[in-house]
């Protein structure tokens, strides 16, 4: 490769057109100053429309995003937004996706924000939005006609006296040299013809015939191959390599030992693997791990970091003075990402730049971390996302980014590493074990009028970000200190409401100096949480914190309402006040053909297989989408197994950009949600994680008895656009809960409902 | 320890010189550069890495390269092509049967092993098939129907 790949040489090469970035402004902006979206400012300046879209000589258009398709459907869904606020064809967009050189720095693709951010009023929308706006201002001038008499189709713009001319002819191959602009007016819903269309997925073809490119597949010139040998046990630090222990293995170009970060390269792969194998490396055990069976105990004992999200300080009064009181503790178990691809890279580090061809979720927070682990300069590192398997939050995918590049620094060659089962387990930054603990006191009405929540939440390290390649596995082991907890006692709120976690229920008011951020009803509030060491390495895992909340939450709704007689739906209702998440409860219930009465159902056996269903409903992040979820299931009392039959999910994210794409995700997500409430656990021992393979972490394969799953897509063009890949999840786990219940008449407060702790809850019954 | 070895992929005769006991998924990624077959788990236990030989669904993470030479060897890109897929894959096209995709070899190949040698199989017939088949993006519903839609439509 190249030293620095400019985007004129990309475009150039590309054949898409023209635009230069001089030399020199490749190294000047790289310094600290914030940019938007959380991120730093990159040579792409995202103020200018030429760092977004490019209009080439023929036509076609080339739209460049710092957000990428995870496996999600986001490179579909923003060619169609470019192709709609063009109003071009789709065939004529090609989306150039997250990549230093190229790309403006977006951040991170995470947590539901790829929509919110670029499907509104800003960054890619209000780019394309620019664009047009700015080619029918140049087709008035050239035409001599008013803009508002214009039309546009195909690329071309049309005055009502029939003269035409043609984007390509405006501005093919030229710069546009013009600022995004605030006032740009995206096209109205109303007139979509591409955007809100059940496109189907662009990549779908090159999958399903093997030909898609995925990061496991990128090979490069002079590639060879490389393995890691991680730390047999937790904290384990290396004390002797014997390099001599591999020399007999054929192929074998290096041993790689920094610091505590061990690897081999060796011309093939199979090579690679056996000298893994075969490598002799001598581990300093590191301290014994906290037992798995009391870990929830341990949690609440430890130092903490405290934050104070909501407090009414009438909190305790009201509890004192309420008629009645119900209390509970639920527990959330470490998950796995589990990606089905074990992570793989490529690194190709030379002497003075590096190319990372990497499936991160960040690729510009990884130049950082590769600039910091390999010691080059910030802007001689370029990283190129290419597609990994689908990979739900902080897998081992910027670990495996940092394990290419330290071995290709070392080998001097390219080198492709590809990470085992075993590795990808322990080297993934897991979802967060969670305890929460909740109280509400009831009026003589039965009302809740008081909701208190502590909750604790185990977390290490998680994504490095622009300064902390010590917060994944190896940008530890190479030496690097990882973010910890540090005692902090909590203060009370200020500023804005914060809900980013769902760590406040979605019945409470939620106010903050006066501001009410809150979905509900309940006045009297407080939410403390804790952060708390984990053991192991913890990152966003699919709806990170807010499914284990929004588990406790809906949980605990189901359980005041079962106390109370009340019907689980009427009684939310009666709490809520914010009407999309009202909407998306009575639109769920009404689908279902919901039995209005209380839980559990009346008259049901204490033996045999029974049925039942639970309702389960969040604000997401307090406001980036709505859903509720109805679990219908079958409880076989004497096994202890959970059948989900039927599941359906009412959804509400403000205008629907493709409604298969909304579809596919709303069906995954609920499975994915269906199989960790059910089964997923990361287990370990008093030395180092003991679930590593599928044998040992239980995931449900294709060959399951597969629930129906309905949906309800319900459509607000006039709304903000907000995420869609999060929120069916988040409420999987509690709507089995309060189906179980509601068959079966036993609460389970612990995820996953496996069967042993379905028939222990089903023997504790009164 | 190396050794020439000659494979037939996809219906083209290939020798490599490989120590004979490789995986044949390294072979077929990393000497024939097919991208079909893919390191899921390397322990058998998933399926990504799926290919068909002498009509049955194989692991080929675990299969040394020795052990298929000269045997008839298909992947997921053998069946049918982008300009002309295969029918089981137009299924998966129809139904919109896929999220990330890494998952699809050892989806569409043991489906499809299993209904060429038993086209009549039922429904519970299927699901034991599958039932070492992953997916962790949970598309199993689209994919299920996708399966059904191709049993329908070779019948």
């Amino acid at each position: 490769m190249k030293r620095e790949v400019s985007r004129r040489d990309f475009l150039v090469a590309s054949g898409a057109l023209v635009v230069s970035f001089s030399a020199g402004s490749l190294i000047e902006p790289f310094a600290i100053a914030q940019g938007p979206f959380d991120t730093h400012k990159s040579h792409v300046d995202p103020e200018k429309l030429d760092s977004w879209l490019a209009v080439a000589s023929d036509g076609t258009v080339t739209a460049y995003t710092g957000k990428c398709d995870l496996g999600q459907g986001m490179y579909t869904v923003q060619t169609q937004l470019v192709a709609e606020e063009l109003c071009v064809p789709i065939s004529k967009v090609t989306l150039i996706q997250c990549d230093t050189s190229v790309t403006p720095d977006q951040g991170t693709t995470s947590g539901s924000q790829s929509t919110p951010t670029n499907f509104n009023t800003e960054n890619l929308a209000q780019a394309a939005g620019t664009a047009r706006e700015a080619l029918v201002a140049m087709a008035a001038q050239r035409l001599r006609a008013s803009a508002d008499q214009l039309t546009v189709e195909d690329g071309i713009v049309s005055s009502k006296s029939g003269r035409r001319v043609s984007y390509a002819e405006l501005v093919g191959g030229k710069h546009f040299d013009i600022a995004v602009s605030s006032t740009a007016k995206r096209r109205s819903p109303s007139q979509w013809k591409v955007l809100g269309k059940p496109v189907p997925s662009m990549d779908r073809l090159a999958l399903v015939t093997g030909t898609f490119e995925f990061v496991h597949n990128v090979r490069v010139p002079g590639m060879v191959h490389g393995r890691v040998v991680r730390p047999p046990e937790i904290g384990a630090t290396v004390a002797n390599v014997d390099e001599k222990s591999v020399q007999h293995v054929p192929g074998l170009i290096k041993v790689v030992v920094r610091n505590n970060f061990v690897g081999v390269v060796a011309e093939k792969q199979w090579q690679a693997a056996q000298a893994v194998q075969d490598l002799k490396v001598t581990w300093k055990p590191g301290p014994s791990l906290p037992a798995q069976k009391d870990f929830y105990d341990y949690m609440r004992k430890q130092p903490s970091r405290d934050l104070m999200l909501v407090n009414s300080k009438d909190v305790d009064n009201k509890l004192k003075t309420a008629s009645r009181v119900l209390r509970a503790t639920y527990l959330h178990p470490y998950q796995a990402h589990g990606s089905i691809g074990s992570s793989c890279a490529v690194a190709d580090v030379q002497a003075d730049h590096a190319t990372v061809w990497s499936p991160t979720q960040s690729v510009y927070p990884t130049q950082h971390g590769v600039s910091a682990i390999t010691g080059l300069a910030l802007d001689s590192v370029r990283i190129i996302f290419v597609r990994g398997s689908g990979c739900y939050g902080l897998n081992a995918a910027d670990a495996v980014s940092y394990d290419a590049a330290l071995l290709s620094q070392a080998a001097h060659r390219p080198v492709r590493v590809q990470l085992t089962r075993h590795d990808e387990f322990i080297s993934e930054s897991y979802g967060n074990a969670s305890v929460i603990e909740q109280q509400a006191g009831l009026d003589a009405s039965g009302a809740i009028n008081v909701w208190d929540c502590e909750t604790w939440s185990a977390s290490f390290g998680g994504r490095p970000g622009y300064g902390k390649p010590g917060n994944v596995l190896t940008g530890m082991l190479a030496g690097f200190d990882p973010e910890t907890i540090t005692r902090q006692a909590a203060v009370e709120p200020t500023g804005e409401p914060q809900n980013g976690n769902n760590a406040v229920p979605s019945y409470v008011v939620g106010c903050v100096s006066g501001k009410c951020g809150g979905a509900g009803s309940i006045r009297s509030e407080r939410v403390l949480t804790h952060a708390v060491k984990s053991p192991f390495f913890t990152g966003p895992l699919r709806s990170p914190l807010r499914l284990q909340n929004t588990f406790a939450h809906e949980c605990f709704m189901d359980e005041i309402s079962a106390s109370v007689k009340a019907d689980p739906v009427a009684y939310r209702l009666q709490h809520l006040k914010e009407t999309r998440i009202i909407d998306v409860v009575k639109a769920a219930a009404k689908a279902a053909n919901w039995d209005a009465r209380p839980s559990p159902k009346p008259g049901t056996a204490r033996s045999g297989t029974v049925t039942g269903r639970g309702i389960a409903c969040v604000a997401y992040e307090g406001d980036n989408g709505y859903a509720a979820l109805i679990a219908e299931v079958e409880v076989d009392q004497a096994s202890g197994q959970v059948q989900p039959k039927r599941f359906l999910v009412a959804h509400d994210c403000g205008p629907i950009s493709n409604p298969d794409g909304l579809r596919n995700q709303l069906e995954g997500g609920t499975l994915q949600g269906m199989s960790r409430a059910l089964g997923e656990e990361i287990t370990w021992d008093d030395r180092t994680v003991t679930s590593i393979d599928w044998q040992s972490y239980t995931t449900l394969p294709l060959g399951i008895q597969v629930p129906a799953i309905d949906c309800v897509l319900i459509d607000r063009p006039e709304a903000k656009a907000t995420g869609a890949g999060e929120t069916a999840i988040t409420l999987v786990a509690a709507a089995i809960g309060n189906a179980i219940f509601d068959a079966t008449g036993a609460r389970i407060r612990e995820v996953p409902f496996t069967q042993d702790r379905v028939k222990v809850a089903l023997n504790s019954r009164g | 320890m190396m050794a020439a070895i000659s494979l037939k992929v996809n219906g083209q005769v290939h020798t490599v010189d490989v120590d004979p006991e490789t995986p044949l998924l390294y072979v077929v990624s990393d000497h024939l550069r097919l991208r079909g077959p893919k390191f899921g788990c390397g322990l058998a236990q998933c399926g990504a890495c799926t290919v068909i030989i002498r009509g049955r669904a194989v692991r080929s993470c675990v299969m040394p390269v020795s052990a298929v030479k000269e045997q008839e060897i298909t992947t997921l890109e053998g069946l049918g092509t982008p300009d002309k897929p295969h029918a089981i894959q137009q299924a998966f096209i129809d139904e919109g049967a896929a999220q990330c995709g890494f998952c699809l070899s050892g989806v569409i190949l043991t489906a499809k092993t299993l209904l060429d040698e038993n086209p009549k199989a039922s429904d519970e017939q299927i699901r034991e098939a599958m039932s070492n088949v992953l997916c962790r993006c949970f598309a199993h519903i689209r994919m299920m129907r996708a399966i059904k839609r191709y049993q329908e439509r070779r019948a």
